[in-house]
């Protein structure tokens, strides 16, 4: 119960004007997940680096909590993590930051081009950062592993949700899956719709606060990280990630869905 | 991956006029969606609704709807374009699809989700409300209506105000079956005498005053079976296109054939009434329109000239002047205008499919490029930037290439027609829409785009004998089938040849049938003939033509010379030595005809 008091007042996402005064007070540890080379030609000012792919390379909790250590951070620290992928990477990072028991993370509500094309400050230099220690206290209830999937089929309320885009989820998908594509998402200069928004899409689909949820993407939970995210700001208690998504349920030789009897690939211009 | 939903649209491009949206039919949408799940709404009643709101079924599938976006007289505005690549990445496939009758098609939408994009729709202005169903469909209009050098007159205002008048009008909300209106600009981009009403814009000296007014054609369509339509008189004054086009529909309301649903277009009305009789009919019909309308019933026209300014670009405007390709792209994608030192350029899609990221794109080329800040969607699953200034030509081919839009081809026989076929409707039997794909990339591989004799020809392609596809009015057209040959059966077409949709408009004639896998095959070795016995300044079109009507005096006097020659092409290996044979294409297992219930044609 403890999460849940504290899940109401913090925020999925952080405006940018938030995280600017933020960072003005020193309150905040920003994360910065794109790639070294991007970081280093300028950054959002105090962000620390965490490209995705070094916190993927081992993403066992004793790692990354070395990693977050090292960053800096420990169980009270502020945190708003950002990329320019529309959210979906850092989503991944948050994410990741949540299940190894912190809970003060959001994601910034927009992308770094954005923040860019508004002429908002910017810096090069990496900040000096003194590490801390955060305790390890996993939060297995928001993730999903295979296994987890497959006793949750014979469930009633349990709703999976393929993050991918449509062509891939027609041509293949885990049985009993919906398709909610990480496109519709965002919404004009958000990475995310407005709760309100957000919340007619979803129960236009059916999609409440009564079922567990699952999401999952193609290979690494980025794109379902970032549906992670959307279903928590719709106010949907009860979600969790399958972090390791189609590509392990492919390689497992699960058993697999198609739409049958229709050439729909041809109607794509790629 | 693309960021289009997060980008800003171009400040200063041109805005819409009209709004043809009405959100609260996006709110009404997702209401009785859920009460049709919750069994609320029988199978039938939704299926009427949704298809009076835009939304078509899906081949196999209830969980899916194919979204058509209406754009009257095919114009289209740089914000709509981005608007609908949005769309597309969100709700579809992330491609989405020009239409024969100026729509733009969104598929694969799940149906709890079609709200969401009226919604989106209607931020632009837009509508696929009566995009479908038993109602006054798109109303079109040549995309060169306005610049075409042969016209008479603009007939784009017409049209506009021809949908503005029919739009959620009760009087066409439950009609016997779909009625369509085709606006066009002169003779020779046609398409009048095959739809339900067809119009030419004209001008008459009366009384020493030149009138305004239209050649209307009544009673044409393609389909299972399709018919010529015919001129009502010689001279229909403006003020008289209302009343006409009320009178007619009031007759197909009152007379169309409610219960035959293969036979209830209007065309079989006048079919089986006689001409004659129909047409006195419709002028009685006027005379009563005229004299029991009020002054109130008038056509809403807008004679407000588009601005036309040649736009200032932020965008680089260095690079090579002359850029590869260009002189080919130039001849076989644009058109000189009437208004000197203009030309429209038509952009070459495969069978009418488009990225996301082009749509978006296209957005801002229309804005940096055309001098009129909106497109104009033409007849051929194809679009066209008008008001091209000629120096800026060789820029807006290079920024076409950079985004892939730049293929050659689009005004020739290398820009086959394909309807959706087993990629989406319930009703195909072949993957026509990858066909029309296969033969245009062999074509411009070929580079038969720039053969002259070849340009006015056309190839049409439907997955059935409906006639989406349009192969009626193609040059060589064709529609899908099965074959067999024992237990074993392969993708088939029959082929049509000599049809035509301009002045001299004629359906085509039954040839043979081809399989599939020879369809390319076949059409070469009819170019191959006709290099043989043409004569000097002949176009295939024409020696086409000569031959179904029995006029010509080569070895090849007839359709059914031709077809002994093509008959060869049509023996069905065995499977063990051409296993490709017996699959259609974009399919590696082997062929079987499988159909649900039709929406899309009789
Ligand atoms: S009904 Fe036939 S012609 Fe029309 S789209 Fe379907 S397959 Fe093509």
């Amino acid at each position: 119960m403890r999460s849940l008091s504290q899940e109401k007042t913090i925020k999925t996402t952080t405006d940018i004007d938030s995280l600017r005064s933020e960072i003005r007070d020193k309150s905040v540890r920003v994360i910065d997940v794109r790639r070294e080379e991007d970081y280093k030609q300028n950054h959002i000012p105090t962000a620390v680096n965490l490209p995705l792919a070094n916190l993927l390379s081992d993403d066992s909790p004793e790692r990354v909590l070395k990693i977050f250590n090292s960053l800096g951070i420990d169980d009270e620290t502020r945190v708003v993590v950002y990329d320019d992928t529309f959210g979906a990477l850092a989503s991944r990072v948050a994410w990741t930051l949540e299940y190894i028991g912190h809970s003060d993370v959001s994601l910034l509500e927009t992308t770094y081009s954005r923040w860019k094309s508004l002429g908002l400050e910017s810096e090069t230099i990496s900040p000096e950062i003194q590490s801390k220690q955060h305790s390890l206290r996993l939060k297995p209830e928001i993730l999903a592993t295979s296994d987890y999937l497959e006793q949750s089929k014979e469930k009633k309320d349990v709703l999976l949700i393929d993050n991918r885009e449509r062509l891939n989820y027609l041509e293949q998908h885990i049985p009993g899956a919906i398709s909610l594509p990480y496109r519709t998402l965002a919404k004009n200069d958000k990475i995310l719709r407005p709760k309100e928004d957000m919340k007619r899409l979803l129960d236009n689909r059916g999609i409440s606060g009564d079922s567990e949820i699952i999401t999952y993407c193609g290979s690494v939970g980025t794109l379902s990280g970032l549906a992670y995210y959307a279903l928590k700001s719709a106010g949907l208690p009860n979600v969790k990630l399958y972090v390791r998504s189609f590509k392990e349920w492919k390689n497992l030789k699960k058993p697999l869905e198609k739409q049958e009897d229709a050439n729909y690939w041809d109607l794509s211009a790629e | 991956m693309t960021v289009s939903d997060l980008k800003q649209p171009h400040s200063d491009s041109v805005r819409p006029t009209i709004n043809w949206a009405r959100v609260e039919e996006a709110v009404d949408f997702a209401k009785t969606v859920k009460l049709y799940r919750q069994g609320k709404y029988d199978d039938d009643s939704f299926r009427r609704y949704r298809l009076q709101h835009g939304a078509y079924g899906t081949r196999m599938t209830s969980d899916y709807a194919m979204v058509r976006i209406k754009l009257p007289a095919g114009e289209i505005y740089p914000q709509q374009l981005e608007k609908i690549a949005q769309l597309s990445e969100q709700f579809s496939i992330g491609s989405a699809h020009f239409s024969t009758r100026e729509n733009i098609q969104l598929h694969w939408v799940v149906l709890e989700d079609v709200s969401e994009i009226f919604r989106g729709l209607a931020e632009v202005g837009l509508t696929s409300r009566e995009a479908c169903g038993n109602s006054v469909r798109n109303v079109m209009c040549s995309p060169l209506s306005g610049v075409c050098p042969g016209e008479e007159f603009d007939a784009t205002p017409y049209a506009l105000a021809t949908a503005k008048f029919f739009l959620r009008n009760p009087m066409a909300q439950s009609l016997p079956r779909k009625f369509k209106f085709n606006f066009t600009c002169c003779e020779k981009h046609g398409m009048v005498r095959m739809v339900d009403v067809g119009l030419i814009p004209q001008i008459k000296e009366i009384d020493g005053t030149a009138q305004k007014g239209f050649k209307i054609f009544l009673g044409g369509g393609l389909g299972n079976r399709s018919f010529v339509g015919h001129q009502l008189e010689e001279f229909t004054p403006e003020e008289d296109l209302i009343y006409t086009s009320i009178a007619v529909l009031r007759i197909f309301d009152r007379l169309g054939d409610r219960k035959n649903l293969a036979r209830n277009r209007m065309r079989y009305l006048v079919n089986d009434m006689g001409w004659d009789a129909f047409q006195n009919l419709v002028f009685k019909e006027r005379a009563l329109v005229r004299a029991t309308q009020s002054v109130v019933t008038q056509l809403d026209v807008d004679f407000t000239p588009s601005e036309i300014k040649r736009p200032i670009r932020v965008t680089d405007e260095s690079g090579n002047p002359n850029p590869d390709g260009y002189a080919r792209w130039l001849k076989t994608n644009t058109e000189k205008q009437k208004q000197p030192g203009y030309r429209s350029a038509f952009i070459t899609l495969e069978a009418g499919d488009i990225t996301a990221n082009q749509l978006s794109a296209l957005g801002e080329i229309v804005s940096d490029y055309s001098s009129e800040g909106k497109a104009r969607v033409g007849f051929n699953q194809n679009i066209a930037l008008r008001y091209v200034s000629e120096d800026d030509l060789p820029r807006l081919y290079s920024r076409l290439l950079e985004v892939g839009l730049a293929k050659s081809g689009s005004l020739t026989m290398t820009a086959p027609i394909g309807c959706s076929g087993t990629t989406s409707c319930n009703l195909a039997l072949t993957n026509s829409h990858r066909l029309a794909k296969e033969i245009q990339r062999k074509f411009l591989e070929l580079r038969l785009d720039e053969d002259d004799d070849l340009r006015d020809s056309t190839i049409k392609i439907s997955g059935c004998p409906n006639s989406c596809g349009q192969h009626g009015i193609a040059t060589i057209g064709f529609f899908g089938g099965g074959g067999r040959v024992g237990k074993e059966m392969y993708p088939n077409y029959q082929m049509l040849l000599g049809g035509r949709s301009d002045g001299e408009t004629m359906l085509g004639l039954t040839c043979t049938r081809i399989p599939a896998k020879r369809v390319i095959p076949a059409i070469l070795k009819i170019i191959e003939l006709f290099k043989k016995y043409k004569k000097p300044n002949d176009t295939l079109k024409e020696w086409i033509h000569r031959i179904v009507n029995e006029k010509e005096d080569s070895e090849i006097k007839s359709i059914l010379d031709l077809r002994k020659i093509m008959d060869q092409l049509a023996v069905p290996p065995t499977k063990e030595d051409d296993p490709d044979f017996y699959s259609d294409y974009g399919s590696d297992t082997s062929y079987h005809t499988k159909t649900g219930k039709g929406e899309c044609a009789a």
